[in-house]
């Protein structure tokens, strides 16, 4: 095996703005429509330049009808055509939707549930516990859900999201008041949906998967914020978390490929000229784009109700162990959001309302204190953002700004972003068995394929800390609690 | 001995280079590029055979389909081929049956879930010695 090194990495100038802020001038690359901003320090910007993600953020910049910026938050690495970790926001009446900029795993996102229980209760039966979530939650490559759905429901599941599973008894109807969208993106259309899609996406209904994705069972380490932390139920250091991160499985990648193949098509015929074919797009009004729009909310709530399916299990598995009924052991939903991801939404620029299309392809909603799209519970301390890191290291709490909504239509980082291939990272453990090493932290590791799960070693990552004090620092969301993992269960 | 392809290791993601001293067996050995991603091509037998037809809009796109189309095969129906005849290949057209079997816990060892075969760095030369293409796949 070899490693693809992209020549010299990216070396051209950037315009430092303060100690978080770069931008790439609009003048950087003929056709680029609006300049590049770029959240990372300077010591980050280092390893960013190691590939040429930041040539794809100058792309992104060309496409039609984008506003004020391309924008890349500190997480951000290569992906197909569009970063991941990037946001770019199109006026709905000249600019275009893109499938590059949403991502293969639509909606992929994280939930988070609380306990009341806190780390003396739960260190002493974790092997019990992380065994019985491992049984109880499919998970793994080619894995089959629990639940079987016909054609008839994958319609309505598609439709429903989140709802279809608590309709069907998976979890509670409060989840959804403290779920991005209530768990159900509008304007789904199965007809939109092909045949194909349909059939990988049927019998992965309600499966964590693969990959990078898992549920973790944290502890709550270092509280920054305790009022903010508290209305959230986050109320002392040494309590446990359960937090879900998965997607929209085969489901959402067939999805992509089949609306990129029309969109490749559509950005011809609508003469739009890309730097890149994983870019293609079709202008949001049209047809094309439109379809894709009905599809990808499909995808999203699939997604949806995955994570709700997980989180019902989850509250089954600790209540198995733990002899007491999710209820009593304060098992609520904090929050799940979405990072891949493109919504139309209103926003301010240059005082002036602005109905925009909002991609976000790694990155996170981070809405205000106040903005009518949180749900009451939170109107006063703004919508909770969930950073997941490496299993290694730790993940964040924090909230969104109102400097979020002024400066990156209301956008936050995702999580830790890669910085080795998968093969550096196995070859980075130079042989050391990586359970061994999680569990010398005190970390129990349950995975369907050690080969993956080498792949997701600590090393792999950027440091999650690094990547949320630059977007605490730059303001565009405020850090409220911090949590290590206790333990882990991977596809 | 010739090549038959190699395997490129990429930050978020994973690729491919295959060779081929025709068209038809670069297509060949690109799939065949793709099972060994995903398993050893050297435990799937032959007890079932597929036929495909690809029509795209030229050839680049065809690799890409046809890649995602075995893809799909997998994912959907759980099988798993080791050796693809190419019927005929023309500028928008592919037929091809491919020979596999359904994945077996119990035989087959899974190394990666192979999502998509993507465009980026999409690459397919031809010179005096043959075909090569690389691509690059989202996992």
């Amino acid at each position: 095996m070899r490693e693809q090194r992209s020549n010299s990495g990216w070396q051209c100038q950037l315009v430092k703005i303060d100690d978080y802020r770069w931008q790439i001038p609009q003048d950087y690359k003929a056709g680029m429509k609006v300049p590049g901003l770029i959240y990372a320090s300077e010591a980050m910007l280092k390893s960013i330049r190691k590939e040429q993600t930041l040539e794809q953020v100058a792309n992104v910049a060309f496409l039609p009808g984008v506003v004020k910026f391309s924008f890349a938050m500190p997480d951000i690495h290569w992906g197909y055509g569009f970063p991941i970790g990037g946001v770019a926001a199109m006026s709905t009446k000249d600019g275009v939707i893109s499938p590059g900029g949403v991502g293969y795993d639509i909606n992929c996102g994280v939930r988070l549930l609380r306990t009341n229980l806190n780390e003396e209760e739960v260190r002493p039966k974790i092997n019990q516990l992380i065994n019985e979530l491992f049984k109880n939650i499919p998970s793994g490559l080619g894995s089959e859900g629990k639940i079987r759905v016909s054609q008839k429901e994958m319609s309505e599941l598609m439709v429903e999201g989140a709802r279809w599973a608590v309709r069907h008894g998976f979890g509670w109807e409060e989840d959804l008041e403290v779920t991005e969208e209530g768990g159900c993106l509008k304007g789904a259309d199965p007809s939109k949906i092909s045949e194909k899609a349909i059939k990988r996406g049927m019998p992965q209904a309600g499966t964590l998967g693969s990959g990078n994705h898992f549920l973790e069972v944290q502890v709550v380490k270092e509280i920054f914020d305790p009022r903010v932390a508290s209305v959230m139920g986050i109320d002392g250091l040494g309590q446990v978390l359960v937090l879900i991160h998965t997607g929209s499985r085969g489901f959402g990648h067939q999805v992509c490929t089949d609306h990129l193949r029309v969109m490749e098509e559509a950005a011809s015929k609508y003469g739009i000229k890309l730097p890149d074919r994983q870019l293609a797009c079709a202008p949001i009004e049209s047809k094309e784009g439109q379809d894709y729009l009905a599809a990808m909310a499909c995808a999203a709530n699939y997604a949806w109700n995955n994570r709700q399916c997980i989180a019902h299990w989850a509250r089954e598995s600790f209540s198995k162990v733990f002899g007491k009924s999710p209820g009593e052991l304060g098992m609520k939903q904090v929050y799940d959001v979405c990072h891949n991801v493109a919504k139309i939404e209103e926003h301010t620029v240059d005082g002036q309302k602005l109905k925009v299309c909002v991609h976000r392809k790694g990155a996170t909603r981070a809405f205000p204190a106040g903005h009518k799209d949180i749900p009451p519970l939170y109107k006063e301390i703004g919508q909770p953002v969930l950073i997941p890191g490496d299993m290694g290291r730790c993940s964040f709490v924090a909230v969104g700004t109102q400097k979020a909504m002024d400066e990156t239509f209301g956008s936050t980082c995702h999580g830790a972003g890669r910085v080795l291939s998968r093969g550096a990272a196995k070859r980075s453990l130079k042989g050391r068995d990586i359970v061994q090493e999680l569990e010398s932290r005190g970390i129990t590791v349950k995975a369907g394929s050690i080969s993956s799960l080498a792949e997701e070693a600590s090393q792999a990552y950027k440091d999650v800390t690094e990547v949320m004090d630059v977007v605490h620092q730059a303001g565009i969301s405020k850090k409220i609690a911090m949590a290590v993992p206790l333990g882990v269960i991977k596809g | 001995m010739e090549k038959v392809f190699e395997i490129i290791d990429h930050t978020a993601d994973i690729g491919i280079i295959a060779y081929g001293s025709d068209i038809e067996q670069l297509f060949s050995h690109a799939a065949l590029a793709l099972f060994s991603l995903i398993t050893e091509p050297e435990s799937i037998e032959e007890k079932l055979q597929r036929d495909l037809e690809i029509i795209s809009q030229d050839k680049d796109s065809l690799l890409i389909e046809w890649l995602n189309e075995l893809i799909y095969l997998f994912d959907s129906e759980h099988i798993l081929f080791n050796r693809f005849k190419i019927e005929s290949l023309g500028d928008d057209q592919l037929r091809a049956t491919c020979y596999g079997e359904k994945f077996d816990p119990s035989r087959h060892r899974i190394k990666i879930g192979v999502k998509a075969a993507t465009y980026h760095m999409l690459k397919v030369d031809e010179d005096s010695q043959g075909y090569k293409a690389q691509v690059i796949f989202d996992i």
